[in-house]
């Protein structure tokens, strides 16, 4: 595969957004990540967002079971995934239909032209074929007959046609990585490990992709190929990671941190189950994990977990933190460290399941019985989901409360290229075991009190068991402080309410101070947003501000409790926005607490924020 | 468990806590707690390794009462809980009090799925046929018929036989004892502690104030030899003051209780609680629907299993064995990496 033939020198581009784009069974996902993968280690910065049906057989040639991956690559920093396609690789008439309204004016179209029969127009609800009665005038279409090309590569090597016919998204791939100059020999080679064991599969797939990149060169369907160089990011070792991937690498290197052995407990639940499977594979690191039989079951195992001196971690999504309400609440009692991390997802009930949203904030602010404070993290992207799951052990760990961690599906099923970290200057989060009485009685008796406070954190002692004479015993009645015994007093239920709420409401001088980005100082206008939104909201701004509008903006990784700082930057500016993946939950909170007249930006479509809906938003504001 | 070698000798009193108990006076539960201070210290393993796990019911204060590290729960969940408790420290000696609101209503999914599991723990059911700290409301073993506040007309709902859940649920030990006989629930707890795995103990437990009298019929003093089939290990099942009554299997392989005069002593049915097969467990299980007619007490089924966290700490073993020792900086920089410089 040399570049003899190539026409014309690649033509060079600052960034492109390509989206894949076809039936579920079309590996689509497939295509995507290894295109991402190439293009990571190619050196670019990227930001992907995968989009999949909630069924896993969805009627194929369907709208319904359309299935697909966009990713944005660039030659320079990028926030998000893109707000509209440049290219859409569409793998059949209802991908098409699916995805076209988002595809850019002039952008390439790039279709499997076999697809495009009656069967399957009828099922994407097209009464004729879109490739001839002139829908698509306002792009470039390239049609490419995919799946005669495909058999037609392999069909030296033995394979049925109905098994060579598979491979066609190998054969889209190579078209695409000639399009855009990607190199060659880490796909094949990948597709050499990953086929390993089909050797007709792995011949298949190989010469499809082959076919699919010689085809780019030979055809004269193209002037050129694209170059984009690769980004000029900040010096080190770069991996590509999904926040899946990044939780659980979190997990592993807190409990490493911590000192601790990790006891992971969870129930398969769309988005969240990938935790449980990456976790279940590094049991060297001495991680037990446990699929529980229930979403209670599962935060219930890991209190008890934690109950005997492990770090206990439980994942779920929304409907996996209704069920687990009662034992966050438990913990809570407890005192006891505790993970929970929630991938939300579209709700309410089973709601969207493979969508991404921002709904659970006020759930997992308020989502429990009785006064049950708890701190909450949210990870913004990817990669900081990493160090969000490191900082949701510290606070869990020093200050013996659950905490929850907000990630979301977005985050989950989404990669970027992640500056590996130096595992050596990774933040110590442990915190000692109790070994010794802490209380003697007038008559010198020696105790253990287990409830017996820290005066700075407020947090109670972790002795486990195992430990000579501190036996204690420790439940979620109402307690008395100190001693830990069950106690009604009316005013020690409510000291204790208070105590309970001042130790979490205390972590405000232990956490990092809101940061605001205002590079004028100049702003009216202030962004504050948390969790996956991040990127299209930094994007956004950037946009604003090169067209001349000054924007402010600020990104919360506490949202329980708030920064210390946080009331005072609110109050600096005239404006202040709030875009949510919800129907304005942040935005409450923030007026609830500051008083302060802050303007919610909400979106719902199971799919993030474009920065131009932000940067709209700004430009109102700032008139 | 116990350091090797090193005979610990331990009274009552290092298993009593400072707390007052507060059961109803009566309270069958009383006897239960006695029986088990009185147990443990036989066991050799100290208080600092055990840990007593509960949910919510009248039960459940049995941790408070106890100087050992206790969990006093949420409603049902003990198992899942004490699963956390076993699961991350297999040195841990660990037990679970429950009832049978707790545990076979609220909480019938963590109970299955433990005893299936095969959880290293001894989950005792206090069964009283009701519900007292909720003030008697029909519980899932009450029978049907049974008038309670919140079932005036009578309940209509089909009671659990907890042992054929128990037994249904692969429980690998199963039992049933009772607290007016001290010396017969520190046998079974005896039994229950020295089981690899999951163990089910059903002990009929009097509520005096809201079910009393439901096991009279067949624990009374004057009773108990017509009304109790005490289970042995390889012996022929039979009762009665004289052993005139036996266990016979019917053509189903159901359990009939015959006249050992009328059919024959060769015909009484050999108890084996080892048999890998559980269903002549169910069979002596469904013998008495009810603790009304004679009724089997002891173990009904004592089988080897791998206990769950033995296997967890196997996997454990071989993945690094196999993966070496963890080291993270690989970990995170595993698959394809690139250089920024
Ligand atoms: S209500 Fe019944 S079970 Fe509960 S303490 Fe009183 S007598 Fe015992």
């Amino acid at each position: 595969m040399t570049a003899e033939t190539t026409q014309l020198k690649p033509e060079s581009l600052e960034e492109v957004v390509i989206r894949f784009a076809g039936d579920s069974g079309d590996g689509m996902q497939l295509t995507g990540d290894r295109f991402t993968d190439v293009s990571a280690v190619f050196g670019n910065d990227l930001a992907t967002l995968p989009n999949f049906p909630a069924e896993i057989r969805a009627p194929a040639g369907t709208i319904a079971g359309v299935s697909s991956f966009q990713v944005h690559i660039s030659d320079h920093e990028i926030l998000t995934p893109g707000d509209a396609p440049n290219v859409l690789v569409a793998m059949n008439p209802a991908a098409l239909k699916a995805n076209l309204s988002e595809l850019i004016p002039g952008g390439t179209l790039l279709v499997n032209s076999d697809t495009f029969e009656e069967r399957n127009l009828t099922k994407a609800g097209y009464q004729a074929s879109p490739l001839e009665d002139g829908t698509l005038a306002a792009f470039r279409v390239i049609q490419v007959p995919m799946t005669t090309l495909t058999l037609e590569s392999t069909k030296e090597l033995g394979v049925k046609p109905r098994d060579a016919e598979r491979s066609k998204n190998f054969f889209a791939l190579g078209l695409v990585s000639w399009m855009y100059t990607r190199p060659t020999d880490d796909t094949i080679q990948w597709i050499e490990d990953k086929f390993a064991n089909k050797e007709l599969v792995k011949a298949a797939n190989l010469a499809a992709f082959k076919a699919g990149y010689n085809f780019g060169e030979t055809a004269e369907l193209f002037d050129h190929a694209y170059a984009i160089a690769p980004a000029r990011l900040a010096p080190g070792r770069y991996r590509n990671i999904t926040g899946n991937t990044a939780v659980s690498y979190g997990l592993i290197a807190a409990a490493q941190q911590a000192k601790l052995p990790l006891t992971y407990a969870s129930y398969p639940i769309t988005p969240a189950s990938d935790i449980l499977h990456e976790l279940a594979s590094h049991k060297n690191f001495c991680v037990r994990t446990l699929q529980a039989e229930d979403e209670i079951a599962a935060v219930n195992v890991a209190i008890g977990a934690s109950f005997t001196g492990h770090l206990g971690v439980t994942a779920t999504s929304g409907p996996g933190v209704d069920l687990k309400s009662e034992g966050i609440g438990l913990a809570v009692s407890l005192e006891l460290p505790l993970i929970i991390v929630d991938v939300q997802r579209g709700g309410p009930s089973t709601g969207l399941p493979t969508k991404t949203e921002q709904s659970d904030l006020l759930l997992a602010m308020y989502g429990r019985h009785g006064e049950a404070p708890l701190p909450i993290v949210a990870a913004r992207s990817p990669s900081h989901c990493f160090d969000a799951t490191i900082e949701a052990a510290r606070l869990a760990l020093k200050y013996r409360t659950p905490v929850i961690l907000l990630s979301d599906g977005y985050l989950a099923n989404g990669a970027e290229p992640w500056l590996l970290p130096d595992v050596d200057a990774l933040p110590d989060v442990s915190v000692p075991f109790a070994t010794e009485p802490n209380h003697t009685d007038d008559d010198g008796t020696k105790h253990f009190w287990p409830y017996l406070r820290d005066p700075e954190t407020l947090a109670r002692p972790w002795a486990i068991p195992g430990t000579p004479g501190l036996q204690h015993r420790i439940g979620g009645l109402e307690k008395e402080d100190g001693t830990g015994n069950v106690n009604y007093d009316p005013e020690n239920h409510e000291y204790m309410v208070r105590l309970r709420a001042q130790k979490i409401a205390g972590i405000a001088n232990d956490i990092a101070p809101v940061e605001v980005d205002d590079p004028s100082g100049n702003a009216s206008v202030l962004v504050i947003g948390w969790g996956s939104t991040y990127g299209s909201i930094q994007q956004a701004a950037r946009d604003a501000r090169e067209s001349g509008v000054e924007v402010a903006t600020a990104h919360l990784i506490h949202l329980n409790p708030f920064p210390a700082n946080l009331g005072e930057v609110l109050k600096k500016y005239d404006r202040v926005l709030v875009p949510e993946m919800n129907l304005g939950q942040l935005v409450k909170l923030i007026r609830g607490d500051f008083l302060v007249d802050a303007v919610s930006l909400t979106k719902v479509q199971g799919v993030p924020f474009r920065a131009s809906e932000i940067e709209q938003a700004i430009r109102e504001l700032a008139k | 468990m116990s350091e090797e070698g090193t005979a610990v000798k331990l009274g009552r009193k290092d298993f009593q806590s400072d707390q007052e108990v507060r059961w109803c006076p009566g309270c069958g539960d009383y006897s239960i707690l006695a029986a088990m201070q009185l147990f443990l210290p036989e066991v050799g393993v100290k208080p600092e390794n055990m840990v007593f796990v509960s949910g919510i019911g009248c039960a459940a204060r049995f941790p408070y009462y106890m100087n050992v590290y206790g969990m006093h729960g949420i409603h049902g969940r003990a198992p899942a809980l004490a699963t956390g408790v076993a699961l991350a420290r297999p040195d841990l000696d660990v037990w679970v009090i429950t009832g049978d609101g707790d545990s076979l209503s609220i909480g019938g999914n963590h109970l299955i799925h433990a005893l299936r599991r095969n959880v290293n723990m001894k989950i005792i059911v206090f069964n009283n046929q009701i519900y007292g700290l909720t003030k008697g409301q029909y519980s899932p073993t009450s029978e049907v018929g049974k008038v309670t506040k919140s079932s005036p007309f009578g309940s209509l709902d089909t009671p659990f036989n907890p042992l054929s859940v128990a037994l249904g649920a692969e429980g690998t030990f199963v039992a049933r004892t009772h607290d007016m006989d001290r010396a017969h629930m520190v046998e079974i707890f005896r039994r229950a502690h020295d089981h690899q795995g999951t163990a089910f103990v059903e002990l009929y437990q009097n509520c005096n104030v809201f079910n009393d009298g439901a096991f009279e019929a067949i624990t009374g003093k004057e009773v108990r030899s017509d009304m109790l089939i005490d289970l042995k290990h390889g012996e022929p099942i039979r009762f009665g003051a004289d052993g005139s009554k036996g266990v016979v299997l019917n053509q189903f392989g159901e359990c009939e209780i015959a006249d050992v005069a009328e059919v024959g002593e060769d015909r009484l049915l050999v108890h084996d609680e080892h048999r890998e097969d559980p269903t002549l467990a169910f069979a002596l299980s469904r013998l008495a629907d009810r603790p009304t007619t004679p009724t089997p007490i002891g173990v009904f089924r004592d089988v080897q299993r791998p206990s769950y966290e033995a296997e967890v700490q196997r996997q454990l073993v071989i993945s690094s064995e196999k993966q070496g020792p963890p080291d993270l900086g690989a970990l995170l920089g595993a698959g394809a990496t690139w250089d920024v410089s």
